[in-house]
């Protein structure tokens, strides 16, 4: 059966997954054999640069993060249609280089909708 | 039997691939010391063993003996997590490299460890999964410079994914294949041949992006240390502070080796009469050169502020990129017509 | 052995799908939404479509998660407090209809549809599915994927105006 075939492929890429992930596990709990623990309430705290920690760590952070996650995916999807179209470009000729075109004229309008508005900015 | 022997020889690969990673993470950490040093006119490491060659298995053998400090307002599970999270897809992105000729082993055909169809996307989906160490790292770590640390990390990793991403375009063009072997068989024949001459952009904008998506100076945004202590690993010790390391080197190695496979010619020689000399030596000597060039931005450039950092990104190097497409597009057409 | 791991990576993917929208650490189901990803991923290369799984983990591991991940920090939800909301009885009969249209469907012999010219050995000799995706969607579904971009167009505005306020005055939202 040739359905046999591409699975195959990645089975290498599964052991080697399961080597590396046993690597890092084996490592760690090995190293418990030897070194030394000896945690006590001032050696736990969070570092901040020696004074006790003053509120909590994980405080709401500005809102250009989210903006930059949600660009980034959209621009992901993008590139992500752009990498069957280059393999096979060679063989679409003239109308893959005109649909492209346009995809990317689009995408360059919510680009510089996105610049014009100062979603870029960062200061 | 067939399945036997196709275990056997992934293992094999494996053990090679994995040794020689692990070692070149460590004598990266030694060269890039001894670089530096050079360029400062300093000597480096010199104490342990001649000429301090011995230094990263001292290193490495400290952070094996070295407790291992959870902190406790730490989530512990998360934070157990994270370095393997970081660590593992930064090892096997190497499963796809082709780092020789093909060449018969275990009753097989050796030469990658699994030339995948979509090699190139597979090293792109797990560096992107790298993403989540970091990420969680920072956030489990419940320390404000490590939370500060992982976030710029994070939005800085994804800026620099999609000019990384967009900058490969120009050689699927070329190439027309996300195999990695065929990549690097269509730059058979002389360094003339190699995608760099006829990419010089994307090469530029490849590399600048390998750069910064891997955390370096002059973009070590999420670890630097005069703001931001060490960053997301701040709270990190011992042998899980020493796989965000490893993960960190093992990145840089493996961005130097795709860009040698794509715009340098993998292991093809650059020119015929040199074919005696085995392939993954010149795959070997690119990405050392590569690697090389890495240490030497370091040592030259200074840190950029974070602002500049992600409008960089965002506003010059990804119109580039786009600009590059269009243009390798009709480069290819006019070429066939 | 294909059997094997198809029901493998079915179990895993059901049982993640069940834990993401259980568990009560935000961050956990986002960890088990990503095994989730791996694991359909998985069953993608066991039907021979290569391409789609990885675009699967560069999408939605890589991208969408992401985007999730950095909507939790900003809001900062330590343990969901409305775990079990009001609106529970709405999911049970959305959920229940659907489930019952499957089993229905199912019940009926399956979707059936004719198979097209897109057989395993076809799309080998057109060199894998990337190259399968690319012929046709790019000569036959040029509409589509132009719409595509209109799509992409309107997310990427919708998403700037809803977030202008953020941008306005730079602002920690809260």
């Amino acid at each position: 059966m040739t359905t046999d075939f591409i699975p195959s492929n990645y089975l290498p890429v599964l052991i080697f997954f399961m080597i590396a992930a046993a690597f890092g596990f084996v490592t760690i709990i090995m190293g418990k054999l030897v070194r030394p623990q000896n945690p006590y309430r001032e050696k736990a705290l969070p570092y901040e640069c020696g004074a006790p920690p003053i509120s909590d760590a994980r405080q709401p952070f500005p809102m250009r993060y989210y903006i930059i996650a949600m660009l980034f995916v959209l621009f992901d999807i993008e590139a992500v249609f752009m990498y069957p179209w280059a393999v096979v470009f060679n063989d679409i000729g003239i109308y893959g280089l005109v649909e492209m075109g346009l995809f990317i004229l689009v995408l360059v309008v919510g680009y510089v909708y996105a610049w014009g508005k100062g979603a870029l900015e960062w200061d | 039997m067939e399945l036997a022997m196709t275990v056997g020889l992934a293992v094999f690969q494996i053990a090679i691939v994995m040794g020689v990673v692990l070692l070149s993470v460590a004598y990266m950490t030694y060269a890039e010391r001894k670089v530096l040093s050079f360029m400062q006119d300093r000597l480096g490491p010199m104490e342990v063993g001649p000429y301090g060659l011995l230094q990263p298995i001292a290193d490495g053998l400290k952070l094996f003996f070295k407790e291992d400090i959870i902190p406790s307002s730490a989530n512990k599970l998360i934070f157990a997590i994270a370095p393997i999270i970081c660590l593992v897809p930064a090892l096997i992105g190497f499963a796809v490299m082709p780092y020789n000729e093909t060449y018969a082993a275990f009753g097989g055909e050796a030469g990658v460890i699994s030339d995948l169809n979509v090699g190139l996307l597979y090293i792109l989906a797990f560096a992107s999964v790298g993403t989540y160490g970091v990420i969680l790292a920072g956030w489990s770590s419940n320390s404000k410079y490590a939370m500060l640390g992982g976030l710029r990390c994070g939005a800085q990793i994804i800026s620099y994914e999609l000019a990384l991403g967009l900058s490969i375009v120009g050689v699927l063009l070329l190439s027309g294949s996300l195999s990695l072997r065929e990549i690097t068989m269509a730059q058979d024949g002389g360094f003339w041949h190699w995608n760099i001459l006829l990419q010089p952009v994307a090469f530029v904008t490849y590399v600048i992006s390998a750069v910064a998506e891997t955390n370096r100076l002059p973009f070590d945004m999420p670890e630097a240390e005069s703001e931001l202590v060490a960053g997301f690993f701040t709270e990190y010790t011992g042998m899980r502070f020493a796989f965000f390391f490893l993960a960190e080197y093992a990145n840089m190695i493996l961005v130097c080796c795709l860009a040698s496979v794509l715009f340098l010619g993998g292991y093809e020689a650059p020119m015929e009469f040199l074919n005696f000399i085995p392939g993954f030596i010149w795959l070997a000597i690119k990405t050392w050169a590569l690697l090389f060039f890495f240490i030497w931005i370091r040592g030259t450039f200074p840190r950029v502020r974070f602002d500049q950092l992600m409008k960089f990104g965002w506003k010059v190097l990804i119109p580039i990129t786009l600009a590059n497409i269009l243009f390798t597009a009709l480069g290819v057409y006019i070429y066939n017509n | 052995m294909m059997q094997v791991l198809f029901y493998y990576m079915a179990a895993v993917t059901v049982v993640s799908s069940v834990l993401t929208v259980t568990l009560k650490q935000p961050v956990y189901n986002v960890l088990a939404l990503l095994t989730m990803f791996f694991h359909v991923a998985g069953l993608y290369v066991l039907l021979n479509a290569e391409f789609l799984a990885v675009v699967q983990i560069i999408v939605y591991a890589g991208a969408i998660l992401v985007l999730y991940l950095f909507v939790l920090m900003l809001l900062n939800l330590r343990s969901d407090a409305r775990h079990m909301h009001r609106q529970w009885p709405f999911a049970v009969l959305i959920l229940g209809s659907v489930a019952a249209m499957l089993v229905g469907a199912f019940a009926g012999g399956g979707f059936g549809g004719e198979i097209g010219q897109y057989s395993t050995a076809y799309i080998d000799s057109l060199g894998g599915d990337t190259q399968a995706i690319g012929l046709t969607l790019y000569t036959d579904y040029l509409l589509p994927f132009e719409v595509a971009s209109l799509v992409l167009l309107v997310a990427m505005v919708g998403a700037i105006v809803l977030t202008k306020k953020g941008l306005v005055d730079d602002q920690v939202e809260d």
